[in-house]
């Protein structure tokens, strides 16, 4: 068991969730109630990772951040640092491949909340502010338990896309899906084996939670 | 509600091309409650939201008590937040995560009440939900929710109350029971209430003044009983639910707006009144099925009746104590009368749909309007 590769996944798995958390609760509230032009090009946009081949992404990403380019100028002056063949290059790659992942159930739970509900808060004096905090968020938890548990699941297995911007450098880019196909490629099978346990059994708490969350409305409970 | 003025007063002008077309006029003094009726679709909900600030309509006014909420004139319009405004939704849309008690409460703390929780367990118990304050709205009958939203509504001590058809999401035994209930609050609330409504019974039975809605513009508006007994035109009278409006002939007016005879399907008819419309003018008629009566062959004996028209019974509906009936006027015509007759009466006149029947029509009942376009 690679306990650095294992540190390293969990340390991604877990800055995606942070970082993710704000974008997907204001992308998804804005696209389950938002009426603006482009909107069905921006929902298809933020379902592209879904069906993209991670190593395309991984690709336009190393090409986009690569230290020559505009943006990768841009983001070394910035923090200091190439983004590609780091771990702040793979979190990027990351956070977008992650999106549909967050966002889809933010947005679900949004929508699922009856119009009237905020007005009726509005009505009581609730600021929009407060209406979000004690009002839609409370409704719209089961939703972002969900995102946050797929995001996190889905972050562990992530291996394409890593591979393209981060390479496979222990301690900074090797992750536990990649260091897993670095002990089979070795021959190292018992210890791919446990490897592959973890991830597994990762996988099934996410989904399991995610099956939770989706039929929990603990509302309508005592 | 204690510091509520008694001078409160609502005054309400629409105009909007969307969501509905609006064309709307009302007003509705404190301790005043207004029904707003009108069919499914006639913009009633659009004008509690104008008012409660969830629509800002392109052109109008709405004020409160001197305090002017939306004027598209001065640009006015204050966020729903600042109206403190009472607004109990048609399914009452309480929050489902929150007890009843958190329900009322949230709706007070806006930092103005010391000691929201109480407050809000004393605004339950007026609605009489004690010991239910627990309860997350799921948990509550339909009866229960309506309350809940009601003591909400009523947390902000609001300057306006608007119900938008608090009853229709309730069994008809608790309606009755809700309705006597708002009644009794009444009693305490010293401001407008506006209570949307498409049931022209539950408007008659609780409204002091009553504006009829059609096609989002307000086409009649007054007393209840007067707006249903004379309505201006016969649109209104098919929305207050009158069966007997039919088309005729001035025949003579006794001096202007006098007594008169109008011409009808062969008979001539006297009218108590006839307002605007002189002789040979066509105008629609109408009278309330109560003031048509049966006359018993007994009653046939002295002077001629009143309005007696000869016709065939062809309905007889209703198995309960009150029977409607239709009198078929003149042969092979389409014209119903409807009348009321008690049900033992029919029975023990042999009543049945074919029987020759003959009817009388109280003169100052019938109600002339002028006839669609």
């Amino acid at each position: 068991m690679d306990w650095t590769a294992f540190a390293l996944s969990l340390k991604l798995a877990f800055w995606t969730c942070v970082l993710i958390l704000p974008v997907g609760v204001v992308a998804g509230r804005a696209l389950a109630w938002g009426q603006f032009r482009g909107k069905a090009l921006l929902e298809a946009l933020i379902l592209l990772p879904l069906v993209l081949p991670p190593t395309v992404l991984g690709y336009y990403l190393l090409v986009g951040f690569a230290p020559g380019s505009a943006l990768g100028r841009l983001f070394a002056s910035l923090f200091g640092a190439p983004l590609v063949f780091s771990f702040s290059g793979i979190l990027v790659a990351s956070l977008i491949a992650n999106l549909p992942f967050a966002i889809q159930p933010l947005e679900r739970a949004f929508e699922a909340i009856p119009p009237a509900v905020r007005e009726a808060a509005w009505v009581s004096g609730l600021s929009n502010w407060r209406t979000f905090l004690k009002i839609e968020l409370p409704l719209a938890w089961p939703g972002l338990v969900s995102g946050l548990a797929l995001t996190f699941a889905h972050t562990l297995g992530e291996f394409g896309v890593i591979l393209m911007i981060g390479g496979n450098i222990p301690g900074e880019t090797q992750t536990l899906s990649i260091a897993l196909y670095d002990r089979v490629q070795a021959f190292r099978n018992w210890e791919a084996g446990a490897m592959a346990a973890v991830l597994l059994a990762f996988s099934f708490l996410a989904i399991a939670i995610v099956h939770v969350m989706a039929r929990r409305r603990p509302w309508l409970h005592g | 509600m204690g510091e509520v003025s008694a001078r409160c007063a609502l005054e309400v002008r629409l105009l909007a091309a969307r969501p509905v077309p609006l064309d709307v006029m009302l007003t509705c003094r404190s301790t005043e409650l207004l029904a707003l009726v009108g069919p499914s679709g006639a913009g009633k909900t659009t004008v509690l939201r104008a008012i409660a600030g969830l629509l800002r309509p392109s052109a109008g006014l709405v004020a409160v008590d001197g305090e002017t909420w939306f004027s598209s004139e001065s640009g006015v319009f204050v966020p729903p937040q600042a109206r403190r405004v009472g607004l109990v939704f048609q399914d009452y849309a309480l929050f489902p995560h929150l007890s009843a008690l958190d329900n009322v409460a949230i709706a007070l703390g806006s930092g103005l009440e010391p000691d929201p929780r109480r407050k809000a367990k004393s605004l339950l118990a007026r609605v009489r939900l004690e010991g239910l304050e627990e309860r997350r709205p799921a948990e509550l009958s339909g009866g229960e929710r309506q309350r809940v939203a009601l003591a909400r509504a009523l947390a902000r001590e609001p300057r306006v109350l608007l119900l938008d058809e608090p009853f229709s999401a309730v069994d008809r035994g608790t309606r009755e029971r809700l309705k006597r209930e708002l009644r009794i609050l009444r009693e305490s609330l010293e401001i407008p209430i506006v209570l949307v409504t498409h049931d022209i019974d539950e408007a008659l039975a609780l409204a002091d003044r009553l504006s009829v809605l059609d096609h989002g513009t307000t086409i009649a508006s007054g007393r209840p009983d007067e707006v249903r007994s004379r309505p201006s035109s016969p649109a209104v009278a098919r929305l207050m639910g009158h069966a007997n409006v039919f088309d005729g002939v001035v025949e003579a007016v006794a001096g202007e707006g006098g007594p008169g005879r109008i011409r009808w399907r062969g008979t001539v008819l006297v009218a108590g009144a006839t307002g605007c419309f002189s002789k040979g003018e066509r105008v629609t008629w109408l009278i309330g099925p109560e003031n048509v009566a049966l006359l018993k062959p007994g009653d046939r004996a002295g002077e001629a009746p009143e309005n007696g028209i000869d016709g065939i019974l062809t309905e007889l509906l209703g198995a309960s104590d009150q029977m409607i009936a239709a009198v078929r006027v003149g042969e092979g015509s389409d014209a119903l009368l409807q009348f009321r007759i008690a049900a033992r009466e029919a029975r023990r006149l042999g009543l049945a749909p074919g029987t020759p029947v003959t009817v009388s029509l109280l003169s100052d009942a019938i109600h002339l309007m002028a006839p669609e376009r």
